[in-house]
C-alpha cells in the first residue's frame, strides 16, 4: 500500500509492505493534519501563531510546552546551532516538530499492529521493519544539484534518514552564531536510531557548515553524508556499513 | 515605579535589537544571478510593490510585485514577479543566490580523517528518497504572497 497527501506544505508518503485497513492510514494522515494545525507558522489560527502574537506561556498547551522544552534541550546539545528564533524574532519550532511528528506517527502505526512500513515527510524518512522485498529498506540520497537523480543508496531497518540542505542551488545560508556564509555545504544526510533524532541533528549539523560532519562523527549511533558545493561528499567513518 | 522603568528599558532594548536584526537581514540580501529586471541595487527588500498598472486581460494586474521573505530554515527566500498582459512572465530571486560569484571563505579548520568521494548518479532500485525540501516550500510561500498582491 502506498498513499501520499500534501500536508505541512510537503508531500507525506506512507508505504506499507502488506495491505493495511484504510481507516488506520486515515488516522495517521489525520495526525499530521492536527500537527500542522497547531504548529504551522503560516496559519494565523495555529497555537504557534497565537504564541507569536503574544499568547502568554501559562496558556500554552502541555504539548507545546514539551516541544519548547525539547527545542531548548536540542539547542544545548548542538551548542546553540539548533535555533528556533527566526531573524524576525518569531518562534518557529518546525525544525524539530517535523521529525517529532513522523516519529509519533510511526508509533501510532505500530500501536495498530502495522510492522513493516515507511513514513516519508518531504524527504525525511522513518523506516520500520522490512522493506517491500522482505529485506532492508533501500533509501536513496537525492542529488542536491539535480532533483531527478539519486547519488547514494543506503540499506536500513528501523532507522530514521533525514536530509537538510538547500533545494535551490546557490542559496545563501548563514551561520546563526556568527553570520558566516555556509553555502559551501549544500546537503547533509543523517542516519539515526529514529527520525526524531536524525532530523533535529541534521538541521543543527547543517547549520554548522563544514564542522557539521565532525559533530555527527562524534555522535554515537549516527552516521552522516555531507555534500559540498563542488559535488564532493564527506562521510562519517561507519557510513559505508549502510551502503550495500 | 522601578518595575515600570525596567519594563520600558526592556522594550526599548528589544526595539533597538529588532531594528538592528532587520537591518542585518537586509544587508544579507543578495541580488539574483539571472532573470531580468534586477537593476543594480540589491538591497531593496521592501515588501511594497512597485506597480505600473496598464491593461489587464488575465487574472493579475500588470506590474512588478515583491513577495514576502519566506523562512527556509537557515536562510530566506524572497521573489519578485513581473506580470504583463495579465500573466506571470518572470520570477526573480531577491534573496537567495549569488551563484558563487562572490569569493567564498574557505573553511581552513582541519577536518577529521573522514573519507571523501565525488558524488555520482546511481541507477538502482530504491524504496524511497531522502532530500531537502525546505527551500522549495519557502519559494512557494514567497511566490504566492507576490501573486496575491498582483490579484486584480
Amino acid at each position: 500500500m502506498e498513499r501520499t497527501e500534501l500536508i505541512m506544505g510537503m508531500p507525506i508518503k506512507i508505504t506499507t509492505v502488506t495491505p493495511v485497513e484504510t481507516h488506520i492510514v486515515d488516522d495517521v494522515f489525520e495526525y499530521f493534519r492536527a500537527v500542522d494545525a497547531r504548529y504551522s507558522t503560516y496559519k494565523p489560527t495555529s497555537e504557534i501563531s497565537r504564541i507569536n502574537a503574544g499568547l502568554p506561556p501559562d496558556k500554552w498547551s502541555d504539548e507545546m510546552q514539551e516541544i519548547m522544552r525539547l527545542c531548548e534541550l536540542t539547542a544545548k546539545q548542538t551548542h546553540g546551532y539548533f535555533n528556533i528564533i527566526r531573524p524576525d524574532g518569531q518562534l518557529d519550532p518546525s525544525g524539530l516538530v517535523k521529525g517529532w511528528a513522523i516519529q509519533r506517527a510511526a508509533e501510532l502505526f505500530k500501536s495498530k499492529g502495522v510492522k513493516n512500513f515507511s513514513i516519508d515527510a518531504g524527504g525525511d524518512i522513518q523506516v520500520c521493519g522490512n522493506g517491500p522485498s522482505d529485506a532492508e529498506w533501500r533509501i536513496g540520497i537525492r542529488n542536491p544539484f539535480d532533483r531527478t537523480e539519486v547519488i547514494k543508496v543506503v540499506s536500513v531497518r528501523n532507522k530514521g534518514v533525514a536530509t537538510s540542505g538547500t533545494a535551490i542551488r546557490g542559496q545563501h545560508i548563514y551561520d546563526p552564531q556568527g553570520g558566516k556564509d555556509l553555502t559551501n555545504i549544500v546537503s547533509l544526510t543523517i542516519i539515526g536510531p529514529d527520525i526524531y533524532d536524525a532530523d533535529r541533528f541534521a538541521t543543527a549539523a547543517f547549520a554548522m557548515g563544514q564542522k557539521g560532519i565532525s559533530f555527527i562523527e562524534a555522535l554515537k549511533g549516527f552516521e552522516g553524508y555531507m555534500i559540498d558545493k563542488n559535488g564532493i561528499a564527506t562521510m562519517t567513518s561507519a557510513f559505508e556499513e549502510y551502503v550495500r | 515605579m522601578k518595575k515600570a522603568i525596567i519594563s520600558i528599558f526592556v522594550i526599548v532594548a528589544f526595539a533597538i535589537y529588532s531594528i538592528h536584526a532587520r537591518n542585518e537581514q537586509n544587508e544579507s540580501t543578495v541580488s539574483a544571478p539571472s532573470t531580468s529586471l534586477q537593476t543594480g541595487s540589491s538591497n531593496s527588500t521592501t515588501t511594497s510593490s512597485s506597480t505600473t498598472t496598464t491593461s489587464t486581460k488575465g487574472a493579475y494586474q500588470d506590474g512588478t510585485y515583491t513577495g514576502s521573505a519566506a523562512d527556509a530554515y537557515y536562510g530566506y527566500i524572497q521573489v519578485k514577479i513581473t506580470v504583463s498582459g495579465g500573466k506571470l512572465t518572470d520570477v526573480a530571486f531577491l534573496q537567495y543566490p549569488n551563484d558563487q560569484r562572490e569569493s567564498q571563505e574557505i573553511n581552513s579548520e582541519a577536518m577529521p580523517l573522514l573519507k571523501q568521494e565525488a558524488i555520482t548518479a546511481q541507477s538502482v532500485q530504491i524504496d524511497g528518497v531522502s532530500g531537502a525540501t525546505d527551500t522549495s516550500q519557502a519559494f512557494i510561500e514567497s511566490l504566492s504572497s507576490a501573486l496575491n498582491q498582483a490579484k486584480a
